[in-house]
């Protein structure tokens, strides 16, 4: 079968418009939920990491991921299976999310924690809007599970952040 | 079903349970908590322990259990495997109608199951059943905020107020008298240890004495002997009719609507 790298290629472009419902500003690769994508000759295969477990927007994203790939693929190859499956393993951390997501987290009053953060370490958090470390944590638990509410002591602007989780039997390059 | 399949389920049902009703008996103080702050906290903590409770059903699920719904929603109470001080009612009245809940019972229970939580999910981290693996790790990166949580609101309540303080003693005694049902590994404990599933339950308890009497000590309490099962055993089916009531309104659309299930 010819063009498998370009399906590829057009499946990741394609999933770069699957956004998460709750912050549709950011989309599921830059987010890092995709873990794996797998074509052979009779499927397509994509493998899918949930950012928290209980998330009620997994369902949508799912399902969004799977009719938009759907309709890609039917041009190139309509007897294509495809199927889109969570998996924990490896877990979802914070660290994956890209820089561009960063960027428009940020662009949207959603700090990032920083990419190395350990569990048990201090949490560093910049304003999004004014880059002062001179915030607050109001709540570690937000309006979703994976964000935070805080306050920055600067500017005075409540914002929130994406809520750290590392993993913690990840292996540590010292 | 192999024999090692059946002592795999049923150490799953009894993870799924006692998570499903613990995040029951949580949601139901949403708009209720003490306040704004901690009814956001908690739901978000309800809606992670539920997701909890999702993948144990979906590993029953791939052990030929049945569905997730049908798990979560078709079994009759003596086929859960919950500890029954876990699905105790939050007090009086329902969360429609007086609700006379009791805060200093709800942080109890809650700080006793998370110690408890993170110490299952350890062992569950060197699992003989591979999959157990996998959860027991994505379930503690969420778990962790949700331990720190009620360790927060424990000290701040010990050292509050006298009132404060004689509520969560009488709270820490009547957790006391049954939480010994939750470290249970019930009727299958030894076979379950035995296929090093997760730890003895004598390690379990050893384990949580420890760490509990390590927060104890922080605030100036102490507390004699191991917790008691008074109530029964959850794991081997002994419930009281406060599951029975916590499952009608959990069940009730279930229940009323099979084709609302699948919306």
């Amino acid at each position: 079968m010819n063009n498998i790298s370009d399906l590829e290629l057009e499946i990741f472009r394609t999933l770069e418009n699957v956004t998460d419902p709750e912050m549709p500003y950011i989309n599921v690769v830059e987010l890092g939920m995709v873990e794996e994508v797998e074509i052979d000759d009779n499927q397509v295969f994509i493998k899918l990491l949930p950012t928290f477990s209980g998330c009620p927007a997994l369902d949508m994203i799912k399902g969004d991921v799977l009719r938009k790939i759907k309709e890609e693929i039917k041009r190139w190859n309509a007897s294509l299976d495809i199927e889109v499956k969570f998996s924990f393993n490896p877990p979802w951390t914070t660290k994956r999310i890209s820089e561009e997501g960063r960027r428009k987290l940020k662009m949207n009053g959603i700090a990032s924690p920083d990419s190395e953060h350990k569990h048990g370490h201090s949490w560093e958090i910049d304003c999004p809007y004014c880059d002062s470390t001179h915030v607050t944590m109001e709540n570690i638990f937000g309006p979703t599970a994976c964000r935070s509410i805080l306050y920055c002591n600067e500017c005075k602007n409540p914002f929130e952040a994406m809520k750290p989780v590392a993993n913690l039997y990840e292996k540590v390059d010292l | 079903m192999t024999k090692d399949n059946k002592y795999i389920s049923e150490l799953i049902y009894q993870l799924a349970d006692d998570n499903f009703i613990h995040s029951y008996r949580g949601s139901e103080w949403l708009g209720l908590a003490p306040h704004i702050e901690e009814d956001v906290a908690f739901s978000s903590i309800n809606q992670d322990t539920m997701g909890h409770a999702s993948m144990y059903f979906e590993l029953l699920e791939t052990l030929g259990e049945g569905s997730v719904d049908e798990l979560s929603h078709n079994r009759k109470p003596k086929d859960f495997r919950n500890a029954i001080i876990l699905e105790e009612a939050n007090g009086s009245g329902t969360y429609l109608d007086q609700p006379e809940y009791d805060w200093a019972f709800t942080v109890i229970r809650h700080l006793f199951f998370g110690v408890l939580k993170e110490i299952r999910l350890e062992s569950l981290n060197q699992s003989s059943y591979e999959p157990l693996i996998h959860t027991s790790r994505k379930i503690q990166t969420e778990q962790y905020y949700h331990l720190m949580h009620w360790k927060t609101w424990f000290t701040q309540l010990m050292l509050s107020t006298q009132e404060a303080r004689d509520k969560m003693e009488q709270a820490i005694s009547r957790v006391w008298r049954d939480f010994g049902g939750v470290i249970s590994l019930g009727k299958y404990g030894k076979e379950i240890s035995d296929l090093k599933l997760i730890a003895s339950e004598d390690e379990l308890r050893s384990e949580w004495l420890r760490r509990i009497h390590q927060i104890f000590d922080q605030v100036g309490f102490s507390i004699e002997g191991n917790p008691g099962m008074e109530q029964g055993n959850g794991r081997n089916g002994e419930h009281t009719e406060d599951l029975t009531s916590a499952l009608n309104i959990l069940s009730e659309v279930y229940h009323s609507d099979i084709d609302a299930v699948t919306w």
